[in-house]
């Protein structure tokens, strides 16, 4: 029978089902980050010890300071201790820690697709709902609360019920100027923040394959945003050679039957999916965010919307209501919104490739506000540092930070201020997200570029040449 | 776990679709542990001025509702992040059932790892029980696990679905971990069996 690359990998993980249809899914992988001491501390007040060290790998990355990896330069000791928690219970257990002394220490979901200990056909599980980042390389990945991780830890497996394939294809070329991120908002502003609740992704078509991984590591990470608790490419040539010569990728004869098994995943061509949704390249135009989801996504040639045109009360109560808080009105072009600070980081954005895109905008101009970039991991800082890219950004004013979270989510401090307007390349435009009263506008590395050196929601197309 | 079986309590409605976790827990709160208590943290930035007051807007701080323990909201509910301290906030400040058209995937399975129970009822039905609570404030809602029942302010029923296996959890109390451990000569050998085939994980 005909399968897709989701059919495959769950049933190569089933150990079981209970008579009501969940799954006992073997984990290949587990990666634990500064946010999971709640669950260490589940499992230990069970007397339980962590099964399988050898396949759980752990970094912080939430609570690190980016303006140093020295531990005491985390001033407030509750930020402090969560790291130094996470470095004990990594010892204790056995597990393998890339630590803040350790170059390889960054976003776990930089990290992991970097190390190569993010494979095709595993079953990968995290405590944080960006984890479908790692399905780009023909992966099942999946966030889990607390309590999952500490039942992972505890029995290297997971209880679930198998969602539903959905299929989006993007076929044609997009246009220059246009990236993953604009893709993945596209996709997001079409189908809806709720619009896979249920569903596994798998992104196909000519446009995704011509990504790279780089690129599909930006698209599946936002699947949550979609409300899809996985996102995934099927593996490829360009997958197979991203991973060749990773330090945890096979070797040798390993890597020799890696590979064939690794070219038996693709979904095959007869597969049915649930749910197919179709978009067409050339149409999509760089993306921002107007409002407080990330299904309020619009082309930078868009104006902000006006509620009375909404469809139904409901509608128009939450455009009211998103607009209230961004502080927008009704039919101002996108373009002509300004901008008080800029941010090029976090899990979706924190890549040698984002800070390629974003460098080259940025390339002879200078930021006319506050702007910085958090490289995803050390080893991206380093690669940006040996190719020149920080001095690019500095000599723009830009600020050159280590690795981590940051101001995605703001809990190692790095925030937005109250009523700042920011042009941010992360995941999450919500309320308060980046700071209690922070204006989140979602958007690519390279029109976050643009947006700081000319202080306004800017369509990086229609930058002037540069003399 | 706390078993859920029966609950008559004041419902809460909350009609704002996409509800997010950031918005139920803000992220500057999350470095506490699970015993410090989490019920005066619930919603905070909606709940409370950046001085501390309560806002009164905000529907949990009037009157009405100050003995909820379920909230009816809209779609999509505790969308977002995985953080599980959004489940924690709720259920320290009381609640033990959320009512909505949809939940975010992973609230929906954190809410039953801690005995909160994520109710889906049709959107038209949701909407009208919002209604209801909203014109008479502080009515109740009954939820009944056994025959899976929600009866409104109104007096009807209706019927919702939940997988066998959570239903006897709640209704017992019991988490996961234990009854997984029980089948470990199962997961011995899918391990063993699944090594020898991939070699180089």
């Amino acid at each position: 029978m005909p399968a897709t690359l989701f059919d495959k990998i769950w049933s190569s993980h089933a150990i079981m089902a209970r008579p009501d249809g969940a799954t006992l899914l073997h984990i290949d992988r587990h990666f634990v980050h500064d946010g999971s001491g709640n669950a260490f501390r589940m499992l230990k007040e069970k007397g339980l010890a962590v099964r399988r060290p050898d396949r759980t790998f752990a970094t912080p990355d939430h609570y690190v300071s980016t303006l140093s990896h020295d531990l005491a330069s985390i001033n407030e000791p509750h930020r402090r201790r969560v790291v130094e928690v996470l470095e004990a219970n990594s010892k204790d257990a056995g597990l393998t820690l890339f630590g803040l002394s350790d170059r390889r220490q960054g976003i776990v979901h930089v990290v992991g697709p970097e190390q190569g200990l993010s494979q095709p056909g595993m079953v990968l599980v995290c405590g944080d709902s960006h984890t479908a980042t790692h399905g780009a390389v023909g992966a099942l990945a999946f966030g889990v609360g607390a309590s999952e991780v500490a039942h992972v830890l505890a029995t290297q497996t997971l209880w679930q019920r198998k969602p539903k394939n959905m299929r989006i294809v993007v076929e044609g070329t997009l246009s220059h100027g246009v990236g993953a991120k604009d893709v993945i908002l596209a996709i997001i502003a079409q189908i809806g923040a709720a619009g896979g609740v249920g569903h596994v992704i798998e992104y196909a078509g000519s446009a995704i394959r011509a990504l790279g991984i780089e690129g599909r590591l930006t698209i599946c990470n936002m699947s949550i945003e979609a409300g899809a608790r996985a996102g995934m490419v099927s593996p490829d040539d360009a997958t197979f050679a991203y991973l060749h010569g990773r330090p945890y990728a096979p070797k040798g004869a390993d890597w020799d039957a890696a590979l064939a098994y690794w070219r038996s995943l693709p979904s095959d061509p007869d597969a049915q999916f649930d749910r197919e949704v179709h978009l067409d390249a050339a149409e999509i135009a760089p993306m921002v965010t107007w409002g407080t989801s990330p299904e309020a996504a619009a082309p930078i040639t868009a104006r902000v919307p006006d509620p009375a045109t909404a469809p139904d009360a409901a509608r128009r109560d939450s455009i009211e209501r998103a607009l209230a808080y961004m502080d927008l009105k009704p039919g101002t072009p996108l373009a002509e919104i300004a901008i008080d600070r800029a941010f090029i980081g976090s899990c979706t954005n924190s890549r040698i490739e984002d800070l390629r895109a974003a460098a080259k905008v940025v390339d002879g101009r200078r930021a006319v506000i506050p702007a910085m970039v958090v490289p995803g991991s050390g080893l991206v800082k380093a690669q940006a540092e040996a190719e020149g890219l920080d001095a690019i950004f500095r000599r723009a004013g830009f600020e050159w930070r280590e690795a981590g979270c940051s101001m995605c989510v703001g809990m190692n401090g790095d925030l937005v201020a109250p009523g700042e307007r920011c042009a941010s390349t992360s995941n999450r435009n919500f309320v308060g997200r980046q700071g209690k009263g922070a204006r989140t506008h979602l958007m690519s590395p390279a029109m976050a570029a643009a947006a700081a050196v000319t202080g306004r929601l800017t369509d990086v197309r229609q930058l002037p040449t540069r003399p | 776990m706390e078993p859920f079986v029966r609950l008559d309590a004041v419902a809460v409605p909350i009609g704002v679709p996409n509800i997010d976790t950031d918005q139920i827990i803000p992220a500057r709160f999350l470095w506490r542990r699970r015993r410090d208590g989490w019920g005066h943290l619930l919603f905070h930035d909606l709940r409370f001025d950046d001085g501390g007051a309560p806002k009164p807007d905000f529907v949990l701080n009037r009157d009405a509702y100050r003995e909820a323990r379920i909230v009816v909201a809209d779609r999509n509910f505790g969308c977002g992040s995985s953080r599980e301290h959004a489940v924690w906030a709720l259920y320290d400040y009381g609640v033990r059932a959320v009512v909505a058209p949809s939940f975010g995937d992973i609230f929906f399975n954190n809410s039953l790892q801690n005995g909160l129970l994520p109710v889906v009822l049709p959107a038209e039905r949701v909407a009208a029980l919002r209604a209801a609570l909203e014109q008479s404030p502080g009515s109740r809602i009954a939820i009944d696990l056994e025959p899976q029942t929600v009866t409104g302010p109104d007096g009807v029923a209706d019927r919702f679905e939940i997988d066998p296996f959570r239903k006897e959890c709640l209704l017992a109390g019991t988490d996961d971990i234990s009854f997984t451990l029980g089948h470990h000569d199962r997961i011995a050998a899918f391990e063993k069996a699944y090594e020898a085939g991939i070699r180089w994980l």
